[in-house]
This record gives C-alpha cells, structure tokens and sequence, in this order.
C-alpha cells in the first residue's frame, strides 16, 4: 500500500510541474513580460517534451533502442497536415479540425509502428535501431519526392514534378515535393501543446503501473524467465513500440498545425532531430519519464537563453551537456547525492521525533 | 493418475545424441529428483518440458494433456513453472512486482491495456487482488518486508526464494527446480530444503528438481532418475538408486 501511493504521489508531482509551468508562462504572456522569441519557442518545448517522453517508452520501459523517432513525427505531422489543408473548409471550427487531424496523425504514425515492429521486433540485439534509422531517413526522403494534388476527381500523385499531376482547373496542390506543404491552419497553439503533453504523460505513466506496463518491463529485465511465466513476448514489444510511435505522431501533429509551411528537411525530421530526443532521453535518466521531460523542455530552452553569448552559445550548451551527464551518472556524485538528498533529510527528521 | 508423464522422450542437435529414450513418471505430491554428472542433458530435458526446445521425439503429458511441442508460453499455461539455474530476476522491479508479473495470466487478475490506461474500477480491483495475492506469496517466504525493494538488492538466498514465489504465482501443477542450492553455503541450502517441503505441504505441490548437492537430494528427494550421456542409468526410490553400483561409478564415485 505504502508502495502504491508513493507512485502515485510521484506522478502527482509530474502533473503539477507541468501545470505550474503551464501557469507560470500564462502570467508572463498576459503581463507581455515575456519576449516574442520566447513565445515562438512554447509550443516546440512541448512537442520535444512528448518527443521525449515518448522515446522513453521505446528506450527505458522496453529497453530498445529507437533512432527513427523523427520519422515517425513526421508521418503523423503530414498525414494531419494533408487531412487539416483538404478540410480547411469543410471543418470550420479548428478544435474539432485538430482533433480529427490529431486522430488521424496519430492512426497514422502508430501503424507505421506496427509495421516496422512485425519483422524487426521479433529479432533479439539492435535490429530496431538500425531499421528505424533507415526508416526515419527513408520517409524524409519519399516526402520530399513527393507531389500531391486534389481536385474533382480525387487525389493525384506524382514523383515526379507538379505538371504530371495531369489535374483538372480547380485542382489544389497538397504536397509539392521538396517544398511541402504550404497553407497548413494553424489550428495549435501553447494551451494545446500543453494539454497533449499531459495526456502523453498520464498514458505512458499509466501504462507503466500497469499489468501490461509490468510485462514490457519484465521483458527489459529477462526475456527468458518472462517467457518462462507466460508472457507473449512480441506482443507486447509491439504494443510499447507501436504506442510509443503514435506518441511521436502527436508531436508531428502539433508540429505541422504550429508552422504555415511544413517542409520535410534534414533539419527538422532527420536523424539529427531523432538522436536529439535520444540525448533528451538519456540526459532526463533512461526509464524516468519526469527526467526525460524536464531534460526536453531545459534543453531547448538553454540555446535560446543563451543567445546573448552570441557564437560560444553551442560551446556552452556542450558543456552543459557534459557536465550533467557527469553530475547524473558518476559515482561520486551518486554518492553525495544520496547522502544530501532531500528525502532522507526528511527522513531523519520524521524518526528524530518519532 | 501421474501429473507428469514422459515416453521415450529425445532430443538431437545436429548429429548430437543429447537426451536419449528417456522416460519419467511423477506422481501428485511427489518430490522428484533428476540428478547426474555435468553435461548429462538434465537441463535439456528441462527445457523440453518448458517448450524452450522441440523435441525430437517423444511424448509429455502433464495430468494426461498431450504438451508436447507447444511453446513455452502455453506450456505454462497448462501448468509448468519453473526457476533456473543462474537466478533470473526482472532486476529492476520490485520484489512486488516480480511476483505481479508471474500473476500475468491468472483470469481473476487479468484487464486489459486500455483498462489500465484509463484505470477503470477494473483495474484498481484487479490492482488490489493482485496486491494482496502477491503479499500473501511474499509472506510464505518471508520476503513481505522487503516487498518495495528492487529484486537486484536482495541477497542471493532470498533471490533464490523470489523466484520460486514468482514461479507459483502462475499456479502451476508441477514446478521445475533447476539447482536451486547451486552457490548456497550449507545453512542457507538447509534452509531451502526447509522451504522446498514447505511448498510441497503447503501448496500440495509436484516438485521436479536438478540437483548437484547429494544432501539436499538424499534429504529431501522421494524418488530419483539418474542421466547419464543422455541415457537414464537408474531410477526408483532415493535410497536405493544411491546405493546402486552403476550410479555409484558414474556419478558419485567409490
């Protein structure tokens, strides 16, 4: 029992935190105290904040390695982008527009998830970090191949320019190859971002106290003893990868509704953005899913609080990196940490008046 | 009627004989010991029995249920658990947990992932069953006060007790023990024989094991077959199969 509300008490925390933040940015807006650049950067916080406690899912809770996870954003974020452009009219409102665009996203991203786990996660050893790396670069690359157009006679698709797309006077092109999508609602907004990373965070909490949580994990810890109690083994890494996938497609949602121009470029859905995530993840602690977020939203905020230095700005944010990955993970700061920390200060308190 | 029949069950590996006609009849209640020099293929025919290999011929039957060549998974569901011989824990959960985890299959627990995600009343009852049937289990083996601990920080002899416990949890017909006294100093190992009749009486238990430490066997083993090269070289009655000249030879020496 004592247990249980321990847990409990831990996600409160988390929810609370997010909360607070949430509050915390609304005053600054409303008293116009806070610069318009920071502004912009409020609803990628939150997209790197799902990013990462997605990733989680996938690295600390089933404890495989994932390099696609940008690749999975960005069939969620394009999948909604061309359902929310071809309902611009026909949905007015934009809060039902995004939740069906968001549904969509993340169906989408999800069974791009299932359908790389089916060959790949039956394999032991670090197939799925490979596979999903290709898979990441892959999609990038069709996307930017691709053009789509609507008009009277339904979709229209082309790899190779938009003349090909042979469409009727009032075709609308969707997707124009290496410039994407233009003219995508913005539809999202901070309050938005806000809501879904609490909605990631209450599944993928949820999920991990739960029968099908403790089974994913006990795959983690010993293939063989969770077969040997009779866990399906595929099925549940499915589930994890596939779940965590479709997390990752709700960023891609909120992603392609926060910009007019959605365009899939190394930069934003490249395996440079997937290791970004991974960073977020390993630096917030492989399993903890407040540490992961935290670690997003500090770690994407700092080179923007740090433009005042100008061009040692990176400099600064590696060794930031370095120096908590060190104040994380070494023994000695272990040590000092455990012997310092503020729950066994409290600890002691409690038994000197028992 | 024998919870556990085998008939001239055989494995090969290649052109590698490693378990030949071997056959094992144990009956409901029945301490059970397999024993025999390294190498011998004991650990084989546990495998066979847990569906981690195929055999190659032969028949299982477990309370007359033909089992043979289904997968581990639902040979535990008709009722075989087992521990291993190099303790395998889920390290990183709790004690608690481990044992919640080996309660995965009992229908009175079971919810699904949309349930839990969205705790339903479903999963807070499960949750509470599960809780107390788990706590229940820790106590027999007086493991409840460490039950918020991670597995990784118990020490080996109550490792070897957790595992057990999540053995049982599955509420199997037959238990498979492989060395359990494997790396156990002569206290904690009397201890385990202890525990080992203790399931027995208390959970009317089969219990089928591999054993090296020839006391745990001669203390606690009501009938024994002796492997060796694959081949089984005695059977019968405890002491009787000790005393035996050829097993004399092969295993234990003059």
């Amino acid at each position: 029992m004592k247990k249980l509300s321990k847990t409990t008490k831990s996600s409160l925390v988390t929810y609370g935190i997010v909360a607070a933040a949430y509050l915390f940015c609304e005053v600054l807006m409303r008293t116009g105290h806070m610069s318009s650049l920071l502004k912009g950067i409020l609803v990628p916080v939150c997209i790197y904040a799902i990013l990462a406690v997605s990733l989680n899912l996938t690295v600390g809770i089933l404890g495989e390695l994932s390099l696609g996870h940008a690749g999975f954003m960005c069939v969620g974020a394009f999948a909604s982008a061309i359902f929310s452009k071809c309902m611009a009219e026909a949905i007015p409102v934009p809060l039902v527009r995004f939740i069906l665009a968001l549904l969509i996203g993340v169906a989408c991203a999800g069974l791009c998830g299932v359908l790389i786990g089916i060959p790949v996660l039956r394999l032991r050893g670090d197939y799925l970090a490979i596979v999903t790396l290709a898979f990441g670069e892959i999609i990038k690359n069709l996307i930017n191949a691709v053009y789509l157009g609507l008009d009277s006679n339904g979709f229209h698709i082309s790899m190779k320019d938009a003349l090909s797309l042979n469409m009727e006077e009032d075709g609308q092109i969707i997707i124009k190859g290496a410039q994407g999508i233009t003219g995508t609602p913005s539809d999202s907004n901070f309050t938005i971002g806000v809501i879904l990373v609490l909605l990631t965070l209450v599944i993928v909490i949820h999920l991990v106290h739960s029968r099908t949580g403790r089974a994913i994990m006990s795959i983690r810890d010993n293939r063989i003893a969770a077969e040997s109690i009779g866990i399906n083994i595929t099925k549940y890494k499915m589930l994890a990868f596939s779940i965590s996938a479709s997390l990752a497609g709700a960023a891609g949602v909120l992603y392609a509704h926060n910009l007019a121009t959605l365009t899939a470029s190394s930069k934003n859905f490249g395996y440079n953005m997937s290791i970004m995530i991974l960073v977020f993840v390993v630096l917030g602690g492989i399993g903890s899913i407040r540490g992961s977020m935290i670690a997003a939203v500090v770690l994407t905020l700092l080179p923007e609080l740090l433009r005042f230095l100008n061009e040692y700005r990176m400099l600064i944010y590696a060794v930031v990196l370095i120096v908590t990955m060190i104040l994380t993970w070494s023994p000695g700061a272990i040590e000092l940490r455990e012997r310092y920390s503020l729950a066994k200060l409290f600890h002691k308190k409690e038994k000197e008046v028992q | 009627m024998a919870v556990l029949e085998v008939k001239n069950l055989g494995i090969s590996f290649g052109g590698l004989r490693a378990v030949d006609d071997f056959h094992l009849e144990i009956e409901k209640g029945q301490l059970y010991g397999l024993i025999g020099p390294n190498g011998a293929g004991k650990t084989t025919i546990f495998n066979m029995l847990t569906g981690v290999y195929k055999p190659t011929d032969g028949r299982i039957l477990l309370d007359g249920e033909d089992i043979t060549g289904k997968t581990n998974i639902e040979i535990n569901k008709a009722g075989i658990a087992r521990t291993f011989q190099n303790i395998r824990l889920f390290s990183e959960l709790t004690v608690l947990d481990n044992v919640k985890a080996g309660l995965h299959n009992q229908k009175e627990y079971i919810y699904s992932t949309l349930t839990g995600i969205l705790r339903l009343p479903r999963y807070h009852q499960a949750e509470r069953a599960m809780d107390e049937r788990a706590l229940e289990l820790l106590k027999v083996f007086g493991l409840d006060e460490e039950a918020s601990y991670l597995a990784s920080n118990l020490p080996y002899g109550k490792q070897r007790k957790l595992e057990i416990a999540r053995a049982l949890a599955t509420n199997p017909k037959l238990l498979l023990l492989d060395e359990p006294a494997a790396g156990m100093n002569p206290n904690e190992t009397q201890e385990l024989m202890d525990t080992i009749r203790f399931v027995r009486d208390e959970f009317h238990m089969t219990i089928l094991l591999i054993e090296h430490d020839m006391k745990l066997v001669a203390g606690i083993c009501e009938k024994l077959t002796v492997l060796n090269f694959g081949q089984v070289l005695a059977c019968g009655g405890t002491s009787e199969v000790l005393k035996d000249p050829k097993v004399i030879t092969a295993y234990l020496g003059e």
